[in-house]
């Protein structure tokens, strides 16, 4: 394949869907005469590194990668642009969930309780809502009240529900005593019976945020990304071809990309200094290859 | 300007998470995309449940009226919650009836099918962008019979117990010699019952499902040929004798042509009009000379069976005769060329032959054995007549009828 001219896509495999979604993918802008492929990678920071070595033109970025792209290369005199994400990106909520019959009546009341958290590096299952759990109620997560970690896969940025579903039957279990998860999912979580319908209150809801985004590095290859995002924002649901691949990716629409929504990721990040370590990480990489 | 509200989803106490989101989407289905529903309920957080499956729905949410529209009034008296923009994206975009007029229960048959309706039943909307099928016989003029649906309900409530329906309990007291010659002949009957399963469940696969009625009319037939084997096989095994039934090569040969032809029309001619055909003749005469009550049954029983598969191969091919010029060509030349095959083979095993003797006969005695033997004859003059007749139905003439008859294989089937 003739590298000239291909745009290479970095996702993350987060799932097996993965591969199914981006093959199909690479055929729909075969068919538009955009060379394009892809390479997998097993977590989000060996993606961002991917990226700002330049392996890849484009990365499908969680929130948190999408930071910590921004961030690494803000250091290195670069800027990242979010070019493109989902319909289904825009404007997501996280819920502090109790079991309906809880004495839990206020978030203050979570004090010396148990609080149920998806992966650690979950934006929407952990950062965020801790985030406003602290901010509402002044308590500090880990010492006013216990935070229970549900990691499935970390470094996949709690793309995989699966911890966010092992934290929701915990709480049905009585193990916990709040859980924290994406606003979706509580409906999901009925449909498919590991919450009994009504069985659970919501205690409170975070402010909202964005999710994915596609990635580029300002400097690398601008026609070929611009040609990319046009096809991107080409794609209709209408069209049966692409409609299972949309299904798959969980959209409707692409829309252009907006960077307004990762402020709360933002503070979460700053308030706890989680991307620390790794932040400096990457700086002492950068010095060593100096 | 937004347009203003059109309808309302009045949950009452239900939640969004215990089935409301039908509620929503039946009074969304009435709006056109752009249009706005007001959605009231008691639910607790009903209002962050419909922001989330909006957005997964591709719809707009909104918590606020617009301005120029008047809320409107639940009638539960709810609150509401809030209102939502239908959006303009729908799965069925390009969906197309499999058949049928819109908007109607109609059942229009279709003369080629699109291999993308699948499975789909006759006049359902089909979905743009399924799995691509592979039915090679998926034109109305290859496979229709006008008269498949009457054919197919006739069979299915003309299905007999084969417990039941025979009495298996019967006396049976004639000489062990007669009891083998009854065992030679269902030997020969399952093997070819056996064949006249195969070849319509090898057809079965291929035929376009929304030729339902042709579908069903041959998964019947191999049904019905299931519990033919069945009840050859329980007489065959009902006494015990000394000598076994025999399986002839050339009879074997016979039937493997049949199993062998590619196309459905000349197979089903083979078959059905020719050999099944033929078949009437004997198990009409088996009907009438057996020695036993319980053989009479069963030949009776599958006479009727086996009478509604020639009509239905006769009902078919004369549709596709009529349509197809050249389909009497190759119908004459599928026996020809069958013939050409067979014709250094025994055909019927003599073994069959003699028993058909000896079971008209009913004893040894050479005048009896004189009258059997003539009943044979005549039993092959009366199957040579039937197939005559079937062939000119299908409109051949009456000489090449007499020659495509004469041509047929010996082995009967």
């Amino acid at each position: 394949m003739d590298r000239s001219n291909t745009l290479v896509l970095g996702a993350v495999a987060y799932d097996p869907k993965v591969v199914t979604i981006w093959d199909g993918f690479r055929e729909y802008f075969g068919r538009a005469g955009l060379a394009f492929d892809t390479i997998l990678y097993s977590n989000y920071e060996r993606q961002v590194e991917g990226h700002l070595a330049g392996q890849i033109d484009v990365a499908w970025n969680s929130p948190l990668a999408w930071i910590e792209t921004e961030r690494v290369a803000q250091s290195r005199g670069r800027q990242a642009h979010a070019i493109a994400m989902r319909d289904t990106d825009c404007d997501l909520s996280s819920l502090i969930v109790v079991r309906a019959d809880s004495g839990i009546r206020s978030l203050s009341d979570l004090r010396g309780r148990r609080v149920g958290v998806g992966a650690a590096d979950s934006p929407q299952a952990t950062l965020i809502p801790l985030l406003y759990l602290a901010r509402e109620t002044g308590l500090t997560p880990g010492r006013d009240f216990e935070v229970v970690e549900h990691d499935r896969l970390p470094g996949k940025h709690g793309d995989h529900i699966g911890g966010e579903r092992d934290a929701a039957q915990a709480l049905r279990a009585g193990l916990l005593d709040a859980v924290c998860m994406i606003d979706g999912n509580q409906l999901l979580f009925a449909r498919e019976g590991t919450l009994a319908p009504g069985s659970t209150r919501i205690l409170g809801q975070t402010g909202t945020y964005d999710h994915c985004n596609f990635t580029a590095l300002d400097g690398d290859r601008p026609a070929l990304i611009q040609r990319f995002r046009a096809e991107l924002l080409a794609m209709s649901y209408d069209d049966p071809n692409v409609r299972p691949l949309l299904d798959l990716e969980g959209l409707k629409q692409w829309r252009a990309g907006r960077t307004s929504g990762y402020g709360l990721l933002n503070e979460a990040i700053d308030r706890t200094g989680y991307l620390d370590p790794w932040l400096q990480g990457m700086a002492a990489a950068m010095s060593d290859q100096r | 300007m937004n347009p203003p509200s059109t309808g309302i989803a009045d949950l009452g106490d239900l939640g969004l998470d215990q089935g409301g989101t039908l509620i929503v989407k039946r009074a969304l289905s009435r709006l056109a995309p752009g249009e706005r529903l007001a959605v009231a309920g008691h639910a607790h957080a009903l209002q962050v449940q419909l922001r989330a499956w909006c957005r997964e729905q591709g719809h707009v949410w909104a918590e606020a009226p617009v301005e120029s529209a008047r809320p409107p009034e639940p009638p539960s008296g709810a609150p509401i919650a809030g209102y939502l923009c239908a959006g303009a994206t729908s799965r069925w975009n390009g969906a197309q009836p499999a058949g049928g007029t819109p908007g109607t229960s109609g059942d229009l048959i279709v003369d080629a099918p699109p291999q993308a309706w699948g499975l789909a039943r006759r006049g359902a909307w089909v979905e743009a962008g399924g799995p691509s099928f592979h039915f090679p016989l998926a034109t109305k003029d290859e496979v229709w019979a006008d008269d498949a649906a009457r054919i197919y309900a006739q069979a299915a409530a003309a299905q007999w117990n084969p417990g039941t329906a025979v009495d298996w309990q019967a006396k049976i007291d004639h000489p062990r010699e007669i009891e083998e010659a009854v065992v030679q002949i269902m030997t020969y009957l399952v093997e070819n019952e056996t064949a006249a399963l195969l070849v319509p469940a090898r057809f079965l696969a291929q035929i376009h499902p929304h030729f339902r009625e042709v579908l069903q009319v041959l998964a019947v037939q191999v049904s019905d040929e299931a519990r033919h084997i069945e009840v050859f096989t329980r007489r065959a095994q009902l006494i015990a004798v000394d000598r076994p039934g025999l399986s002839t090569v050339g009879g074997q040969v016979s039937l493997k042509t049949l199993l062998d032809e590619p196309d459905f029309a000349l197979a089903s001619f083979l078959l059905s009009v020719l050999g099944e055909g033929t078949f009437l003749s004997l198990l009409q005469f088996l009907h009438d000379h057996a020695p036993d009550p319980i053989t009479r049954q069963i030949a009776r029983l599958s006479y009727l069976d086996e009478a509604r598969h020639v009509a239905f191969g006769v009902a078919h091919l004369r549709r596709h005769a009529a349509r197809d010029p050249g389909l009497r060509e190759r119908l004459a030349l599928a026996v020809q060329r069958r013939h050409a095959t067979l014709q250094h083979t025994a055909g019927l095993n003599e073994e069959v032959f003699d028993a058909l003797v000896l079971l008209a006969a009913g004893s040894w005695e050479p005048a009896a054995i004189g009258s059997g033997f003539d009943r044979v004859l005549a039993l092959q003059e009366d199957m040579d007549a039937g197939r005559r007749r079937r062939l000119e139905g299908l409109g051949f003439s009456a000489r090449e009828a007499a020659n495509l008859s004469a041509l047929h294989t010996r082995n009967f089937m």
